[in-house]
């Protein structure tokens, strides 16, 4: 019996999905639906007999639940539309890839050849148009990644459903190397290093390219005249991996360049600098491990285990699918932890999202003529939030803390910051975790997902502004199952068993980065491409070398272990291969087909790249203050500000992304009773120690746009204040730095980012606090068209994310954000100044007024010495056992704060604004909002007063009112009643925002 | 000394905290990838509980638990029935549950052949649902609740409704299998979200066969095993030491491996 293929549909007697599916249809500005359901489909491709499709059928499908139906549709009676959405040829399917394998386990070896493909059949009953029907469709679905079939109800009838489709990845072109042709005019290199390497002339005649190497002229230049030396012209598989290598992305181009007087350049002159300082100072305490040389940083956490850190981000990927470039940004990133010293295994995961509003609803265009349009906002949205859940969650790694934070200017390029947290013993048979070496001789394993045309050009394209020429191919779908697996085997038992020496990840660039950086350990490296994994067959070499194709990692294994770690990966159901073999050659050997396709100085790989040389241009503003009338109604003021979608409720995020997994959380993401979103969580990762991870993170964007010096000490600031609140002491505490710049080639733009690295040195350096690892992304611009195809650029405000970690000493002492019991004592820490420059209550009264262009004043500056003596105290009270509550004050200032805390305990305060400690402040709604840095309001048993009062002596701060009744109660400076807001009401305010999401 | 044998693989990933539970109530627990039982199937003879913990087995591709089912029934269903029958335990927590259920080991097998009747499907909110229940047990025959009147636990899943024709609730009903239902407070949650967290039938969290000995429920006992998991215990805390008394370090949830290891002694 040949091979068809059949359509298996399966059918729930009531699906919750279709509810939803149905209300976010709607919500995307469709009209109502009157029914909708939907099908789960198997297309399956396989020589079975009808007995054989139904035995399959019966895999597929809960019989308690489901309905099946084979060859045949199974259509509700009524209906006007049906969609079906599946994936384009060569996009992970993840169900389909679990069906096949379910088929294939059930009926052995005669069915080695059978494969499903999963897609999803959608039913619409209402009045819609066919154009309407279509743009259903495309609502439900991404056409960079998946086909979008309509039919009629008369047109399914009489096609009897719909249409079979297998989608094959199916490719004609013979796999070799071709050579580039490097003699050719400056113009002409220019467009090879913005275009990349020409493919042959299409059938159209028009001369198509292979996507961006983003290399300069002066690099090209230089590659130019290494071949010259080599006599000969580069393959294209050679030029595209010293593209990969030299990437922006993977070397940070710009931090390494001299920048005005800074010879060093940002990132050994100033954010390296601030650690070896940092560390200097310390001495035998200094608690790095390792720093800035491998995948994540990791500092000590006990005599037995530390804990690595790693932010990234993936900005233009999710851009292009949000669901896609979020679920491998978590995914990849998990692999930064697997692939830090000899593996780490993650243990905590972060986020941290920068969007436009969701009610933004102006679409704006890649390409002229309403070409190409961006998602809006909301799908970003809601596709990110859904992409690092399904990653996360499937990964059995708990995510207790992360943010949102929005501006219109996120609209063109959305950033998804994703983190890991790992946990890596001390020794690792006897070696120090951190470190590893691949030798001479070891084989070149690689483990996990194969390689495919998915994630072509990630790095490349990342290092390049968002416009219409990206490449979709750079868009991919994680299996997170996949690595699961893979990272089962690596960290709970082939490190252990000592079988690898080396180990890193595949992230941008894929082979051609993992391979070459460890060839660097040992000094050579052969690869036999052919024997590398591939999805599928026809791919070209440059493509399986550079494919950024997930869930893959690379490792250095000893000759004598290679069959033991093959058979264990076989056992733990991952695939695992040999592609080649390191040495100490000096050069990086690529065979292709019995040919040598790439021959490299490794030396000149790593090390060819021009250093850039860069200029600055200050780009100064002076300071106005905004003038603003105070509000009539300062309560409504405060309600208005809880709603904000910067201060407002995130609770269905937390309550969407698992934080209790690996049964360590201990500070959660939602506090109280009343479930506010705290700053920082804390998580206690080894059962038989009461030992701790605090984690927390901030940014302050807004204030870039008036100083980026204090822009980046505030976060530094915050991150450090927000740890300290849950029980985390400074000497403990260490940071990370993301980047996310705009138009990093403008003069201007490196001013800003040369005041904000300078800030992180500062602070770093004042706190006592190391970065242990970062990550820069330098072009976040897009660049596009409006509807009436006139040209626009969107530059994200230039926005730095502190990240920040620490070991807590003994988790029992921790402190949450809620108020625990009436009549405790209400604290406010710190001093408050006029500072409201770019702050959330500026922002919105600018919005009130029509004009949130020229936010203007006076941003917070941070005093170091004093927020020390603070955090120091503070951490002396905890230790004590004295403070029942603490919050941190940021964004919204003290107003928020005490709301917050109010919301958190389900209790009302009295407060009274006189006794607040301030400077130069004399209006309510100033004192309220100013977001002044290192402030905390604590509540405090009435017993506990004189202990209290004592630990913080040398401080600043002040007893402002009590816990009680139902209503935040405020006495004005005037010493009138400012407001009176039930907790109710301040409750519905900070939750009503994003709670339909 | 009892022995518990905590399953993996394939995506599983509550693994480590579930054997540490066992551990911390007194048994001997081996984390044991599904590959390596399939290879050496007598191993299940070693044990008196086996435990499918929870996690995203396949990702929850094909229906949550659905393929790791099919691989077992393909592979160890005559070893496993063999166990069930020598009267041993079996625990299913979420995905273990989903994973037994579909296996057709919940609510019981009939001449060694799987029953197929009860099915837990995509929550009401069709998300994934992270948050902490309140339940009560409602069988007199559970082993792995005697001497518990109520508890919180944790759930997180996408698929956790508890599905099942009325004949079938009638007889969990009739035969005491209903091990635990949501509630809010002291009443029945009567389907209202967040208290019963996924729409399941009559609040159901957790069945048992007719014996009493194969336990399934989406709540995670294995998460509530420290004083530090719960969700307040920072209040409790604060309320402990204003009273002058003991902060405890263990939490509710070990009582339920605890009862699993006695029933063997």
């Amino acid at each position: 019996m040949g091979v068809s293929l059949t359509r298996l549909e399966v059918s729930f007697q009531n699906d919750a999905r279709a509810q939803i599916t149905k209300k976010s249809i709607e919500k995307g500005g469709f009209k109502a639906i009157e029914a909708l359901s939907l099908n789960d489909v198997y297309t399956i491709s396989s020589d079975f007999s009808q007995e054989q499709l139904h035995q399959a059928a019966q895999l597929l499908h809960n019989p308690v639940t489901q309905t099946f139906s084979i060859g045949k549709p199974l259509a509700p009676k009524e209906f006007d539309w049906a969609i079906e959405i599946g994936f384009l040829p060569g996009v992970t399917d993840n169900v389909g890839k679990t069906a096949s394998e379910t088929i294939r386990g059930f009926f052995g070896e005669q069915a080695k050849d059978a494969r499903a493909f999963n897609s999803t059949l959608f039913f619409l009953k209402g009045n819609f148009s066919q154009e309407e029907a279509q743009s259903i469709g495309e609502h439900l679905a991404n056409p960079l990644i998946q086909r979008i079939h309509v039919k009629s109800r008369e047109a399914f009838l009489k096609d009897n459903g719909m249409n079979v489709v297998a989608p094959f990845v199916k490719l004609h072109e013979e796999p070799k190397a071709d050579t580039v042709n490097l003699d050719i005019s400056d113009d002409e290199l220019v467009k090879l290093g913005k275009h990349g390497v020409p493919d042959k002339v299409g059938a159209d005649g028009k001369e198509s390219r292979r996507g961006p190497l983003a290399l300069d002229l002066p690099s090209l230049k230089v590659i130019k005249e290494y071949f010259a030396k080599e006599g000969r012209n580069p393959t294209d598989i050679e030029l595209e991996s010293i593209a990969q290598t030299w990437s922006e992305h993977c070397k940070h181009t710009i931090f390494a360049a001299e920048l005005d007087d800074l010879k060093k350049g940002l990132f050994k002159g100033l954010i390296r600098a601030a650690t070896e300082a940092v560390r200097g100072q310390k001495g035998p305490k200094d608690n790095c491990i390792s720093v800035f040389v491998d995948n994540s940083g990791a500092v000590s956490f006990d005599e037995n285990f530390m804990m690595s850190d790693k932010v990234e981000t993936h900005n233009s990927p999710s851009a292009l699918d949000p669901f896609g470039g979020a679920i491998t940004g978590i995914v990849g990133v998990n692999r930064d932890t697997m692939g830090f010293g000899m593996a780490a295994k993650p243990i905590i995961n972060r986020y941290g999202y920068c969007f436009a509003s969701p009610n933004d609803v102006k679409l704006l265009y890649r390409a002229k003529g309403k070409g190409n349009p961006i998602l809006p906002p909301e799908r970003v949205l809601s596709g990110v939030v859904d992409g690092v859940q399904v990653g996360g969650n499937c990964s059995g790694i708990p995510t207790p803390v992360g943010f949102m934070y929005f501006d219109e200017r996120y609209k063109g390029k959305p950033l998804v910051f994703v983190g890991t947290l790992g946990l890596m013993p001390r020794q690792v048979n006897g070696k120090p975790g951190h470190e590893k070496k691949a030798n001479a001789g070891d084989a070149i394993v690689v483990a996990g997902n194969r390689a495919g045309l998915d994630g072509i050009h990630g790095a490349t394209f990342s290092s390049e502004a968002l416009s219409s020429g990206s490449p979709a191919t750079a868009v991919q779908i994680g299996d997170p199952i996949t690595q699961k697996k893979m990272s089962d085997a690596l960290v709970k038992e082939a490190r252990d068993q000592g079988l690898y020496s080396s180990i890193t990840d595949n992230g941008a660039g894929g082979l051609s980065c993992s391979v070459a950086e460890m060839a660097k350990e040992c000094g050579g490296c052969t690869v036999d491409l052919d024997k590398v994994p591939t999805k599928y067959a026809g791919i070209s070499p440059w493509q399986v070398w550079i494919s950024e194709s997930q869930e893959r990692m690379t490792m250095a294994i000893p000759k004598e272990n290679v069959s033991k770690f093959i058979d264990l990966m076989e056992r733990r159901g991952v695939e695992a291969m040999v592609i080649g073999e390191f040495n100490d050659s000096g050069r990086c050997v690529v065979n292709s087909n019995g040919k040598k396709v790439l021959d490299l100085d490794l030396d000149f790989l790593h090390n060819g790249l021009p250093k850039k040389v860069l200029q600055s241009k200050p780009m100064r503003k002076g300071v106005k203050e905004m003038g603003f009338t105070e509000p009539g109604d300062f309560g409504k003021a405060l309600l208005d500000m809880m709603a904000r979608l910067n201060i407002c409720s995130k609770e269905f995020v937390s309550a969407q992304y698992d934080h209790e997994v690996q049964g360590s959380s201990v500070i959660k993401p939602l506090q109280g009773k009343g479930r506010v979103n705290g700053d920082a969580a804390v998580v206690k990762p080894v059962f038989e120690s009461n030992k701790g991870i605090a984690i927390s993170h901030a940014l302050y964007p807004g204030y870039g746009d008036i100083d980026t010096y204090w822009m980046a000490a505030c976060a530094i600031d915050s991150a450090i204040k927000n740890l300290v609140a849950v029980g985390a002491k400074l000497e403990d505490i260490a940071l990370l730095d993301n980047f996310c710049w705009c138009s990093s080639d403008e003069p201007e733009r490196l001013w800003q980012l040369k005041k904000a690295a300078q800030a992180c040195f500062d602070f770093a350096v004042s706190f006592g606090t190391p970065f242990i690892s970062g990550k820069d992304s330098m072009f976040n611009d897009f660049k596009g068209f409006d509807e009436k195809s006139r040209p626009l650029k969107i530059s994200v405000p230039p926005t730095l994310l502190i990240s920040s970690l620490s070991l807590v000493k003994d988790v029992r002492k921790s402190v949450s954000i809620d108020p625990k019991f009436e009549g405790d004592l209400v604290y406010v820490l710190g001093l408050t100044k006029a500072e409201l420059g770019a702050s959330e209550y500026y922002r919105m009264r600018a919005e009130a007024a029509g004009d949130n262009k020229a936010i203007d004043g006076v941003v917070p500056h941070v005093n170091a010495d004093k927020a020390k003596k603070l955090y120091t105290s503070l951490s002396g009270a905890i230790e004590h056992g004295i403070i029942a509550s603490l919050q941190p004050v940021g964004l919204g200032g003290l107003g928020v704060a005490l709301a917050k805390k109010c919301i958190a305990g389900q209790f009302g305060m009295k407060v009274d604004l006189r006794k607040v400690p301030s400077i130069g402040i004399d209006r309510n709604d100033s004192l309220f909002f100013s977001e002044s840095q290192s402030r905390l309001v604590a509540t405090v048993a009435p017993e506990n007063k004189i202990a209290f009062e004592y630990a913080l002596k040398d401080c600043e701060f002040a007893r402002i009112g009590v816990v009680g009744g139902n209503f935040l109660e405020i006495t004005g400076l005037d010493g009138g009643k400012a407001a009176n807001l039930a907790v109710k009401g301040l409750e519905e305010a900070y939750k009503k925002t994003l709670r339909d999401y | 000394m009892v022995k518990a044998i905590v399953l993996t693989g394939y995506g599983v990933n509550c693994e480590e905290e579930t054997a540490f539970a066992f551990r911390k109530a007194g048994a001997e627990a081996e984390i044991l990838h599904i590959n390596d039982l399939i290879a050496s199937p007598n191993r299940l003879q070693e044990a008196q509980i086996l435990a499918f913990p929870g996690g995203f087995s396949y990702g929850d591709d094909t229906g949550s638990g659905n393929a790791l089912a099919n691989k077992i029934r393909n592979n160890l269903w005559e070893q496993l029935v063999d166990f069930i029958e020598a009267e041993k335990l079996v625990i299913g927590i979420c995905n273990g549950f989903q994973v037994i259920t579909n296996l057709g080991i919940l609510p019981g097998i009939e001449n060694r052949k799987p029953q197929r009747t009860v099915a837990l499907t995509h929550n009401n909110s069709a998300r994934y649902e992270c948050r902490w229940t309140s339940l009560k047990p409602f069988s007199k025959k559970c082993a792995f609740t005697k001497g518990i009147d109520s508890i919180r636990l944790p759930v997180a899943h996408a698929e956790g409704k508890f599905t099942a024709s009325p004949e079938i609730l009638k007889q969990l009903n009739e035969s005491g299998q209903v091990v635990f239902r949501y509630v809010k407070g002291e009443e029945l949650a009567k389907g209202e979200f967040p208290f019963n967290p996924n729409g399941s039938a009559e609040d159901i969290a957790g069945i048992c066969d007719k014996s009493g000995r194969i336990l399934g429920m989406m709540p995670h006992p294995e998460r509530n095993i420290f004083f530090t998991q719960q969700p307040d215990w920072n209040l409790q805390r604060e309320r402990l030491r204003r009273a002058g008394k003991e902060i405890p370090e263990e939490s509710a949830g070990l009582k339920i491996f605890r009862n699993a290891v006695e029933y063997f002694r």
